[in-house]
């Protein structure tokens, strides 16, 4: 197990290397560090002084991957792919353009983005496996056509109109929570409500059919049969079999999402004024900072590692025959 | 010749989607295997009820693609800057009759109070009446009898083309038998006005014909049409925006935004795909390793982060040269093929990972196994037995993928990294439309109009895509 980890671990290394190649190419190589400063001090009117000034202060004056004029370790050490890459694996994500530093922005904001995800994600789970447990049980009658039916018509609605019908209904319309805003401890909860139901929302339709079809592979199954053969109850069947059974898929799909929770919803946090990391993200994206987004990208690439290695390791858990090895 | 066709990116990669698809029906019309979970698609009235409605919304969208400009009037030689499309020239009362600002559906006044001189000099504070929604009134307050005259006789003439047309189908089988060489003719002819209609009415297994869904969905699909056609040419049957633009215009002309994005993204997801899934899967060793070496970089990366970076460094890049581009039309073009391109980069890794999958599981099939010990070459091995097994999960997984890709879209041009600002899309109608809820009194047409246009393209691309996963899911086992 633990040499499986650490296999895991390793085998990570070279695929961050590699995210930070690709995000690397992109924002240096396609746009040289001139273009960007070009870009950030106004595309018009702008002096090769004021540019090598922009790039110097913010340490783009260096040579992209390799550096001819130093020697030895230096001909990789002091350039602009290892400066800002080599503070990401220990988590330094060094500073955006208007001069903050980024890792404590990063911890400042986890908090905010862990609030509204995590009670959307257990919430939601619960809800949708609930539903799709019902569904499975009243499979082939009308409310289970129905159910499914709403499903489709749930999963055709962009989430965009989720959040916009849900503030004006809700909260212009009938004042039952803000409209946006957030606020630390118990008194931000008000403000927490109507992210969480939307986002509850918006991913009931394809959840809750996924579980269904899983649900519904597991139930035709033989072990299934003999169950009922020996006078199980369908209530038993579902619970005690068919969930039980149904982990491995559900799992897959679950648990590499936990990790990401900390990075927040884009979505939700902008339109809610949710001071969290989908925000700052978006933020940064529309003030074209890209060191921000270059962080935000490792960081979700590093949480989705660690998701993919919880879900095998979550595999052994649920179902005794999967060995790590 | 007053104009000169233009071809953008987008419309070159349209036209080889659409002969690739042409090539494709060709060659499963005269494979009947490949033609029998077809024919199941086509039993499900559900899925060809939607597949009306979205060969509406590709019929628009196609129109649209369709690119010209102008000549200028008094100079030989010159042609206006303005790219318009076929659409544009059929709609183009739609698109010229602008009013000032805000009006709402129906209307025949501003939204909002202003002050203005009235043919009597006088100063006055009202609403303004609009110059060309309900003009033809010459009382105001017969507008809702108008709009209910118009909409009877509109619909009635839908009806009656409507009908018309189905009994033209319904002479169709007799005149095929009549004349047989002329029967492809017929056909292509035939899915551009009503797709499937007569293919439906021609097999055996509808006895009833007026009663089935589908002639149903059809007749009210005419009915519709006509009362539109009838009260758009009045009146804004969806209100104006800001600028005063028709808002059913833009929603028609976001359209082709929604769908190219949906289609055009499948011509990059499907080579890398295919390519890189059945090498990895049926080589393995160093080259099942690189390929998975490369798909969990990219979809280790959180895919908005990933489309956002890559459509930064685009737009950049698009700034920087603008000596590219000869018109405005052709620059947000070539953001909105590079937004395929992005949205394709992002997206192959989990249909990749599927046909590795199922490669990893055929290549210990006997009849591989066979093929190679009879000195069959991996090329022929990977083209004749591996790609004909796994077509049914792309082609699953391509149709599934249509309405997320269309909800993709909105998403990503509200954030701010979708298509260009100036190309009318539904995410752009969103966008604009989030102002216009905070507007007191509020300003709803748009987001509504966005809200329909978009909940019915994606419901039947969804209901479509279901169906055509019913039909080629070799695990559902059927019976007969």
């Amino acid at each position: 197990m633990f040499a499986y980890l650490l296999r895991r671990i390793l085998y990570a290394v070279p695929i961050l290397i590699g995210v930070n190649l690709l995000t690397f190419t992109l924002f240096f190589v396609v746009n040289t560090p001139d273009d960007m400063a070009r870009m950030q001090l106004g595309m018009k009117r702008v002096t090769p002084d004021a540019i090598a000034k922009w790039k110097h202060q913010h340490g783009y004056d260096k040579p992209l991957f390799f550096n001819a004029k130093n020697s030895g370790a230096a001909h990789i050490t002091d350039t602009i792919f290892w400066d800002k890459s080599v503070g990401m694996f220990v988590l330094d994500f060094g500073f955006s353009d208007d001069g903050r530093n980024i890792s404590r922005e990063i911890k400042t904001r986890m908090l905010p983005s862990l609030a509204i995800a995590l009670p959307t994600f257990l919430v939601g789970l619960l809800l949708y496996v609930s539903f799709a447990l019902v569904m499975t049980l009243l499979r082939g009658t009308f409310l289970d056509t129905a159910g499914v039916a709403i499903c489709v018509l749930l999963m055709s609605v962009s989430s965009l109109f989720f959040i916009i019908g849900g503030q004006f209904f809700i909260s212009k319309l009938w004042h039952w929570v803000p409209i946006s805003g957030y606020d630390s401890g118990w008194g931000g909860v008000k403000f927490l409500i109507l992210p969480v139901l939307i986002g509850i929302l918006g991913g009931v339709g394809a959840s809750t059919r996924w579980y269904r079809t899983i649900f519904l592979e597991e139930i035709g199954k033989d072990y299934v049969r003999t169950a009922r053969a020996k006078g199980v109850s369908e209530w038993a069947v579902l619970f005690r079999h068919v969930l039980k059974n149904a982990m491995i898929p559900i799992l897959t799909g679950v648990v590499v999402v936990i990790p990401s929770l900390f990075m927040g919803s884009l979505l939700t946090e902008s339109f809610f004024g949710i001071p969290g990391l989908g925000s700052y993200t978006i933020d940064a994206i529309q003030a074209q900072d890209f060191g921000v987004v270059r962080s935000m990208v490792f960081l979700g690439s590093v949480l989705y590692i660690i998701g993919l290695i919880l879900t095998d390791v979550s595999y052994t858990l649920v179902d005794p025959r999967v060995r790590l090895q | 010749m007053n104009f000169i066709p233009v071809i953008l990116w987008s419309d070159a990669l349209v036209f080889l989607l659409l002969s690739a698809g042409g090539v494709g029906v060709w060659h499963v019309r005269r494979h009947p295997h490949l033609l029998l979970p077809w024919q199941r698609v086509a039993q499900s009235s559900m899925a060809m009820v939607s597949l009306l409605l979205l060969s509406v919304f590709l019929l628009i969208g196609g129109l649209d693609t369709l690119h010209f400009r102008e000549a200028l009037p008094n100079q030989s030689g010159a042609y206006s800057p303005e790219v318009l499309s076929v659409l544009d020239k059929l709609l183009v009362k739609l698109k010229s009759q602008t009013e000032k600002t805000y009006s709402a559906p129906f209307a025949t006044t501003l939204y909002a109070k202003e002050t203005y001189t009235d043919a009597a000099g006088q100063v006055r504070r009202d609403y303004p009446k609009l110059r060309y929604g309900g003009a033809h009134l010459t009382d105001l307050s017969a507008k809702n009898s108008d709009v209910v005259r118009r909409s009877v006789q509109g619909g009635l003439v839908g009806l009656l083309v409507g009908i018309g047309l189905l009994m033209l189908r319904r002479l169709q089988p007799f005149a095929l038998s009549l004349s047989k060489g002329d029967s492809n003719n017929a056909r292509v002819h035939g899915s551009t006005c009503s797709p499937r209609t007569g293919k439906l009415l021609g097999s055996p297994r509808t006895g009833n014909v007026l009663a089935s869904p589908l002639v149903i969905a059809w007749l009210m699909l005419c009915l519709f049409l006509g009362i539109l056609a009838n009260l758009a040419t009045v009146y804004h049957v969806l209100g104006t925006d800001k600028v005063g633009q028709d808002v059913l215009y833009l929603s028609l002309k976001s359209i082709r935004t929604g769908l190219i994005i949906g289609t055009v993204t499948t011509l990059v997801t499907l080579p890398l795909a295919l390519f890189l899934g059945i090498a990895a899967g049926y080589f393995r060793g160093w080259v099942d390793d690189v390929i998975q070496y490369i798909y969990t970089v990219l979809s280790s990366i959180p895919s908005v982060l990933l489309i956002a970076a890559a459509v930064l460094m685009m737009q950049i890049t698009i700034d920087t040269h603008p000596q590219w581009f000869d018109t405005a039309a052709s620059r947000a073009d070539l953001r909105l093929v590079f937004l395929c391109l992005i949205l394709g980069m992002t997206s192959w890794t989990g249909l990749c990972r599927l046909l590795r999958g199922e490669t990893l599981k055929l290549r210990e099939m006997e009849y591989i196994q066979a093929a190679q010990s009879f000195g069959v070459s991996s090329l022929r091995i990977l083209t004749r037995h591996i790609v004909p097994n796994v077509m049914h999960i792309i082609l699953i997984s391509l149709v599934m993928d249509f309405s997320g890709l269309v909800l993709a879209e909105a998403v990503l041009s509200y954030v701010g990294v979708g298509v260009d600002p100036s190309m009318m899309s539904f995410g752009t109608m969103i966008n604009a439309a989030r102002l216009e809820m905070g507007r007191e009194p509020m300003v709803w047409w748009t987001l509504a109009a966005a809200f329909s246009f978009m909940l019915v393209l994606v419901l039947a691309a969804n209901l479509f895509a279901d169906a055509v996963r019913d039909a080629f899911d070799p695990r559902l086992n059927r019976t007969g």
